[in-house]
This record gives structure tokens, sequence and C-alpha cells, in this order.
């Protein structure tokens, strides 16, 4: 009986292993965005669980990285947390789809132990607190903005991500909207030189998160994920609709939902309209060549991207980014439809 | 005693010789390669930002990637004073330490002790680095940065708003990461000191404390150095526990409490989403000066070795 059965179970797995090599799995690579790791990683395992024959291995690398892998033709496809530029893209050497992956927002943070309930700031003051303008919490603005709250007489400290990092763009992306100042004085990117003097850089958001927990009057800003998981205190912001809105997955939803037709071109989603939106938010965008050599690979590749962007979108949930608003999956979609196999 | 001519040697032997010979010359051209091509490769990929900024690029303080304004000042100084900062704790302690082992401790408890130290060697430097940051910031900030304050005040370098983050403490953690190189290497020194010597002035009426600082420490002296300055290579070039503690800020500020910015810090921080041409060939400069810094502090050593030392050892 035993015997019959490692019999079986022998030449079953000799026939597995004959058999593996026939359906040739297919695998992909795709390198860029560490921002939207988590989400891929346990996407793809997913999607290679209901599909034996791809692999897909993404590559947290870096957005720079993932650019110049892409451009360099070793990879499927790349990811930026910021869309390619018009010289990325001529660089690149051929028309180049780009579609938004995944919707993350960012928490303002703070640490302020005397102080009960939320914290309430306008777009104004963050860029005020950022500019190095306001630098007191008992200053006039703050206490107007809070009426009742306890705010001592105590200097802040700025906390800002000093690696470069989509999540700078997106937060200097929000100033330079809010504050014509600090559009002209900072401006936007990834990397910026931060102009209060108080100002102190942690990297990562678990060094701007360590060092807003660390010192007494700090304020910072990290992934929405990151702050529900360490369960960090987060400020109210008001919105431009000029309601105080919370940094819920739910607001981040709202705002991106009123930017249906996201585009390389046009794809800044900070500061919205809409009554609950949260202001502070922004997508990961992946590529692909418009006209590939591999058609077969392409195909596949297009598979996986579109799977990502709408039946994926729900395990993104589970871990706390932003499942893509419906219109905008849609624009994605139309998007990938445009690769030529 | 009379000397024999080499008996000549078969064939056989003298090819196994110039092999021998030769795999010699390759172990030692395989080193000097890598330096010669890291080097041309450094100032390859540097050579956009030199003919932008020239020399400008070691005495701006803009460090303005929206801009494309770069300048290495605050970083060369950042890196140079939290090395110095760790240097000079860490030779104090490690010194000091390594003497006991040596010369003082009991045989039971010194190797293990010696092996404790040694183990911080293996500890992982993003471990130093988040450790630092939630265990040694708030100490500093809470306890250590205000009783420096409270009493030294008036100096410049204690002065200013406390973070916690800043220099002092990126100096601490480096010390604390050089610590086992110059403490173990020392110890090492230190005890391959003669028998001869130390009985000679035992034999001269000197207690074992005389004997150590008079005799064996300073017969040790230049090994004692080489260990400072290897350990000073590593603190120059030190880049996770460092960005973590050190508050990744390009200024330069009299206060130790002030958070300060490392060439390597800023390498770490902003290679992986630098983009544009110029901005990437001014991060690969950083890289270059950080070859050039460690290359001088270990020229300006082995001089003041040479210098202080070949006297004294008849050389």
């Amino acid at each position: 009986m035993l015997k019959t059965f490692v019999c079986r179970f022998t030449t079953a797995s000799l026939v597995l292993a004959l058999a593996a090599p026939a359906l040739a799995a297919t695998q992909l690579t795709g390198a860029g965005s560490s921002f939207v790791y988590p989400f891929f990683a346990k996407a793809f395992y997913q999607y290679g669980q209901e599909n034996k024959d791809v692999t897909v291995n993404y590559q947290s690398i870096g957005s720079g990285g993932g650019i110049e892998q892409f451009t360099a033709k070793t990879v499927d496809f790349g990811a930026s947390d910021v869309p390619m530029t018009a010289d990325e893209v001529k660089r690149a050497g051929g028309e180049v789809l780009q579609i938004p992956v995944a919707l993350g927002g960012e928490a303002v943070i703070y640490n302020l132990p005397s102080l009960k309930g939320a914290l309430r700031l306008t777009r104004d003051d963050i860029a005020n607190i950022y500019l190095g303008k306001i630098a007191k919490w008992n200053d006039a603005q703050l206490k107007k903005d809070n009426p009742g709250a306890d705010l001592p007489d105590l200097a802040i400290v700025p906390v800002n991500r000093s690696d470069g990092s989509g999540t700078n763009y997106i937060f200097t992306d929000f100033l330079s909207h809010v504050s014509p100042e600090f559009k002209t004085k900072v401006g936007t990117g990834k990397s910026v030189q931060w102009p209060a003097s108080a100002a102190v850089g942690g990297k990562g958001n678990e060094g701007v998160a360590g060092a807003v927990k660390q010192t007494p009057g700090a304020i910072g800003y990290v992934e929405l994920a990151y702050a529900i998981e360490n369960k960090l205190s987060q400020s109210m912001v008001q919105n431009k609709a000029g309601k105080w809105a919370e940094c819920s997955l739910d607001n981040v939803k709202a705002a991106a939902a009123t930017k249906p037709d996201v585009s390389p071109t046009n794809f800044s989603i900070v500061d919205t309209a809409a009554a609950t939106a949260w202001p502070i938010a922004g997508y990961t965008w992946a590529f692909v060549y418009q006209n590939p050599t591999d058609k077969a690979r392409a195909k596949i590749t297009k598979d996986v991207l579109a799977w990502a962007v709408t039946k994926a979108q729900p395990i993104a949930g589970t871990l706390n980014y932003v499942p893509l608003p419906e219109n905008v999956q849609q624009t994605a979609l139309k998007t990938l439809a445009k690769v030529s196999l | 005693m009379t000397t024999n001519p080499p008996q000549r040697p078969n064939r056989s032997a003298a090819q196994a010789d110039r092999i021998f010979l030769f795999t010699l010359w390759a172990a030692v051209g395989i080193f000097a390669a890598t330096m010669i091509g890291l080097i041309i490769q450094l100032i390859h990929g540097s050579w956009q930002s030199i003919l932008t900024f020239g020399l400008k690029f070691l005495v701006t303080s803009t460090w303005n990637p929206v801009t494309g304004q770069f300048g290495a000042l605050p970083m060369i100084y950042g890196t140079i004073v939290s090395s110095a900062i760790a240097i000079l704790l860490a030779s104090v302690i490690g010194i000091a330490s390594a003497t006991f082992l040596a010369e003082f401790a009991p045989r039971r408890i010194a190797q293990p002790l010696a092996s404790l130290i040694e183990l911080l060697a293996a500890v992982p430097s993003v471990v130093y680095g988040l450790w630092g940051l939630f265990v040694l910031v708030p100490l500093f900030r809470a306890y250590i940065d205000p009783f420096l304050q409270a009493r030294l005040g008036f100096l410049p370098i204690f002065s200013g708003p406390i973070y916690g983050i800043g220099l002092l403490t990126a100096g601490v953690i480096l010390a604390i990461m050089i610590l086992p190189t110059v403490s173990a290497i020392s110890r090492d020194v230190i005890t391959a000191v003669g028998r001869e010597q130390r009985e000679a002035g035992m034999a001269l009426g000197s207690t074992k404390w005389e004997t150590t600082w008079r005799i064996v420490l300073p017969a040790a002296r230049a090994g004692i150095f080489g260990a400072c300055v290897l350990a000073l290579g590593r603190a120059i070039g030190e880049t996770i526990a460092t960005t973590m503690v050190i508050g990744n800020k390009a200024t330069i500020a009299a206060s130790l409490f002030a958070p300060s910015y490392t060439l390597s810090s800023v390498i770490a921080n902003e290679f992986t989403e630098a983009t544009s041409d110029l901005y990437i060939s001014s991060l690969i400069e950083l890289g270059l000066l950080l070859f050039v810094l460690s290359f001088i502090v270990n020229g300006l050593a082995r001089l003041l070795v040479n210098s202080v030392f070949s006297k004294s050892e008849g050389r």
C-alpha cells in the first residue's frame, strides 16, 4: 500500500518535473518605485497563483532606476512615483504609454503631548510652517484655527523626508499649489532645499516618523499606510472646499475621483475641490512602450498591468493604499489598449 | 659560520617560484587596477559637474536639486566634524579598554570582554542607525545635550536649539561603531610588545602602571595610531547609521547640536531618485570627494606617523 503510494508519488513528481519546462513560464521583470513595491509584491504573487505560466519579478530600485532600466530596455515595464517627463520619454526612444497603478495619500503627523483632540491646520499654515514663517505652536494663526486648544509655547520642528522620494514630490507639489511663495522659493521636486531654519530631515517614512516621535513640537508627513499601521497622531487639514478633512482612504479616493482624466502631463491630484477631499495625494505610474519589439511578452505585460489596475485594486486596499477610483481604472485600461500588438 | 651558495634549484622548483611570484604580482595588481579603475570611473562620472561648477563645488553651500545648484561644503564639513568627534571618543575609550584588557584584566575575564567588544563590529549599521534614532536620540535630547548646554553653553559648539538629532549624536554613533576596530587592533599591538621590555621596566623599579604608561604604550604607539587611522577611514565612509541620526540638512552651523549632512548620506538619500544628468554627476562628484578626503586623511596620518615616530624608533 505504502509502496504503491510512494511509487505513484514519484511517478507523479517525475511527470510534473518533465511537464514544467514544457509550460515554460514567462518571467516578466519590472523595476522602479519603492512606494508601490508592497502592493506589486502581493499582487504579482497572487497573479502567479492564478496564472501558473507567468511570474512577475518586480525590483524596487527607486523611480530613477526604474526609468533608467526601462530606457535601457532591460525590463518589461517600469514604475515611478512621478510620470516620465517629455525629456525622459524622448530619451527612452519610442512612444511610451504611462498608466496610474496605485494611489496613496500622505498624512500630516505631529508630536504635541499637551494637545487633546486632533490638530487643525489650514493649507496656508502647513506652507508657512515649512517656510519657517510660523515657528511656534502658540502662533496667533494656529490659535485661531484651533479654538480652545492648549497650544504650548514650543518651537515647531518641521521634519522632511531627506531621501529623494515621490512622497516629497507630492508634498512639495501640494505646498506649491497652495503657496506662491513656496513655489518660487522652493519649488516642486523629489529632493528640495527646505528653507525653514529649524528643519530636520529623516530618511524614509521610518526616519520621519522616528524624528517626529522623538521630538516634542515636531511635525512631519508620511505615507498614509505608514501612519495608519503605526497609529500616529494625524492633523486635520482644511481643504480647498473649506471643509476640515482627515486623511483617510475614502477622502483620498474622493480627491482622486474629481480628476478621472489624469495623464502623464496632467497628473497632479493635490488640493482638489471635492467637499471631502484630502489635499495631499498622488499616483504611482507604470510605463510600457507603445510599439514593443517582442509582441508576445508585451501582450503578457499588458494583461498583467490591466489586471493590476482593476482586479488587483482590492489587494491594494488591504495594504492601505487607496484603490483606484472606477473612472481612473477606465482611463488606465484605455491607455493600455493603445499598445500595438 | 660559513655561507654555502644556495643549491641550484631544479627546473620544476624554478617554475613553481615563477608561478608563485606571478600570483603575488597578480594579487597586488588586482588592487591597483581596482583603485585606478575606480578613480577613472569617478572622474568620468562627475565630469559634467566638474565642468559646470569647477572649484565652486567645494566652497558653496547650496544643494538645490530643483534649480540644479550644487555645492558640497556643508557635506564636507559634516563629514569631517562627525568623524573627528567619533575618532576622538573612540580613540580614548578604545585605547583605554585595550590597555586594560591586555595589561590589567585577569585573564579569565579578558578574553570574554574582548570578544564582547569585537561583537560590536558584527552589528549591521542599519541596526545602529535605528537604535540611534529610537534610543540614543531621546537620551541626548532629554539629558546629555541639556547637561552640556547648562555647563558649557557659553561655547558656540554647545549653543542653540536641541533636537537630539544632529552632529554630536552622529559622532557618538560612529564612535561606538569604530570602537571595536581601535580596541581590538590596539590590544593585539600592546600584547605583542616584548616581554623583555616589560621585565626591564620592572627591574628598574617601575610599578605596573609606570611600565605600561612609560614603556609598553610608547612601544606600541605606531600600531595604535594605525588602528585609529583604520577606524577613522570607516567613520568617514559610514552611511546608513549617520543618515538616520544626523538630521540631513545641508547647512553649516557652529553648534554640534544642529542637524548636518555627510557626503555619503547625500548619496544614500538622493541617488536612487536622481534623474537629471547634472544632478547624478554632482552626486558622483560627492563620491569622488569622499574618496579624496579619505586619501588625504590617510596621507596626513602617514606623514604624522613618520615624523613623530621615525626618530624614536631609530629608523
